[in-house]
């Protein structure tokens, strides 16, 4: 038991730090809410520290079964936390422009990274609901943020109402799965498939139920409807929050289950992924051509790079799965770029959410156009940026399985999504500015996102390091 | 005595008015708040038939969970229902159609 609470220290330590903050923050005035901020940086950072030192060699299975570290949890433990700093950083420039500085975006902010944690540990279908569910009301509390907005308010109710649907499903699946196998421990689940004579059908009917609830929360086409809404309609600080961290931890918990769970359902949960990923990479990239707005653009950008995520797992090796985690790794460093760009071009009374926003960034700025530049480049996938290493793993590994009409549909799909990142670069370099206004950002919100951009670029120059990290995950 | 097929054809069936009534509902968000609560109250009573016809305790258990993260879910949607009304000052589910694209 003792060596159990150990093996819990670091989610134990971000609670009592988010305790503290509530507290901190609810003592505090207005003026005083750096406080907030500090500690909550200071919390992330203790965090990572703890989720360093408290790592055991092998993987251990703590309370009954029902969590597990390994080297995979460690890994995206530190990577959630570390994006969230970045997150929190950028979020804190915005909020302060925008007057919508409150201490609950930090507490809650810190309740979804609990959750996540929990997420990227979950090892008992009850671990992962929890996990999922302390992720999910955070974020729904943080979409309606910004409560003078019809925007965000209307954003809130459809991420709720279809976020609770969702949830619905996967625990109507997770009650299928329980009454086959009798367990709800994701080993014990995989022992009763093997071991004994059940009928396929019970346990293929309850899985499609687990995996729609999954598609939904990581918003891969066709279950993808509310993710334009959101991403469009909640404050930007929200936006960044909820495309880059959340996914990791949901493809923490795709893993868990359908690779440690249902593994001897692969041929079954194989096609049906494949089809999510096509339809993902279908209509993101094709609907993404059609958007003015740049927020409402990247959440269809997200659609089809949850598609390209899922390649790596139809591929079914452990490299495939390895790939995977690159790309969704990845994926969020990008994301929280292209937001930090629009936060910095943002104004307390105009923000940079139309694509025009950009038009001949390179004359006003050409340092951060160049920045710019660098993330669509690394999204639509040009070498040497880090987004085409990523594509590049999923797709060979997917061709060593032998899916070769997935490779080249993604190739396809990848052609087509080159267009609308191409364009903004387009806009920005050829375009003639409407306005020659001097960038108003702070030095540290610089330093931080020319950080971020070349980060993209110089771990795109020496992918293996990374690489190797996630194949020691498997 | 009633059997394990029967309680799972009510638990599926709720299942299903619930799903169906978050579909067609074009009028009231309350009543999407009361479809939500259904759903998760359906699958309460699988977990529950499984729980007793397997003789086996985590799905009850479970049950407890789903119930109580069920209460914060409805408070965080009632709250975020009365924060719409005030910015908007309609609940009507076929007003929510100011994004497009």
């Amino acid at each position: 038991m003792r060596t159990d609470l150990i093996i819990l220290m670091p989610e134990i330590t971000l609670l009592v730090m988010t305790c503290v903050v509530l507290l901190v923050d609810a003592f505090s005035e207005d003026k005083f809410r750096k406080i907030t901020y500090w500690i909550t940086q200071l919390s992330l950072l203790l965090t990572i520290c703890m989720v360093f030192y408290y790592s055991p060699d092998y993987s251990y299975l703590a309370f009954n079964g029902a969590f597990i570290t390994d080297t995979m949890s460690v890994i995206l433990k530190i990577v959630i936390c570390g994006i969230s700093i970045i997150v929190f950083f950028y979020s804190y420039e915005y909020l302060k422009e925008s007057e919508l500085l409150k201490g609950e975006y930090f507490v809650l902010g810190l309740f979804a990274v609990l959750g996540m944690m929990i997420m990227s540990s979950a090892y008992h279908l009850l671990s992962v609901y929890l996990g999922i569910e302390l992720l999910s009301l955070s974020l729904y509390a943080m979409v309606a943020m910004h409560r003078k907005s019809k925007y965000s308010t209307e954003a809130a109710i459809k991420y709720f109402v279809l976020g609770a649907l969702a949830s619905g499903m996967l625990l109507y699946g997770i009650s299928m799965i329980y009454g086959v196998t009798g367990s709800l421990q994701l080993t014990n689940i995989a022992d009763a498939i093997n071991n004994s004579a059940i009928e396929k059908i019970y346990l293929v009917y309850g899985m499609i139920f687990i995996i729609v609830g999954i598609a939904f929360k990581l918003g891969a086409a066709p279950f993808h409807m509310w993710l334009p809404d959101v991403y469009q309609g909640a404050p930007t600080s929200v936006t960044l929050f909820i495309s880059s961290a959340p996914k990791i931890a949901a493809f923490a918990i795709t893993v868990r289950v359908l690779v440690d769970g249902l593994f001897p359902l692969i041929d079954d949960w194989q096609s049906i992924l494949s089809l999510l990923a096509i339809l993902s990479m279908a209509i993101g990239n094709i609907i993404a051509i059609a958007q003015e707005n740049i927020k409402r653009m990247l959440a269809y950008s997200t659609i089809a790079h949850v598609g390209y995520l899922f390649l790596g797992l139809i591929a079914g090796t452990p490299s495939g799965f390895a790939g995977s985690m690159f790309y969704v790794i990845s994926y969020s460093l990008m994301t929280i770029g292209a937001f930090g760009m629009i936060i910095l071009l943002g104004r307390f009374d105009l923000e940079a959410e139309k694509i025009e926003d950009f038009k001949g960034l390179i004359v006003r700025n050409s340092w951060f156009a160049l920045i710019m530049l660098f993330l669509m480049f690394s999204m639509a996938g040009v070498p040497p940026f880090l987004g085409f290493w990523s594509k590049w793993f999923v797709i060979k590994e997917l061709v060593d399985s032998g899916f070769f009409v997935l490779a080249v549909a993604a190739v396809f799909f990848s052609i087509i999504g080159a267009y609308y990142y191409l364009r903004i670069v387009k806009i920005m370099c050829f375009d003639k500015p409407d306005t020659m206004r001097a960038i108003k950002a702070s030095q540290q919100m610089r330093t931080v996102l020319t950080i971020n951009g070349l980060l993209i670029l110089i771990i795109g120059l020496s992918p293996n390091t990374l690489m190797n990290l996630c194949l020691s995950a498997f | 005595m009633i059997t394990l097929p029967e309680v799972l054809s009510l638990g599926t069936l709720l299942f299903c008015i619930s799903v169906a009534g978050i579909f067609l509902n074009r009028k009231n968000i309350i009543i999407l708040l009361m479809c939500i609560e259904l759903m998760l109250l359906s699958v309460n009573i699988n977990f529950i038939a499984f729980s007793y016809f397997l003789g086996d305790i985590h799905g009850q258990v479970f049950v407890f969970f789903i119930l109580t993260v069920a209460a914060a879910e409805s408070a965080i949607g009632l709250a975020i229902l009365v924060v719409m009304f005030r910015s908007r000052d309609t609940i009507n589910v076929s007003e929510l159609d100011s994004m497009k694209g």
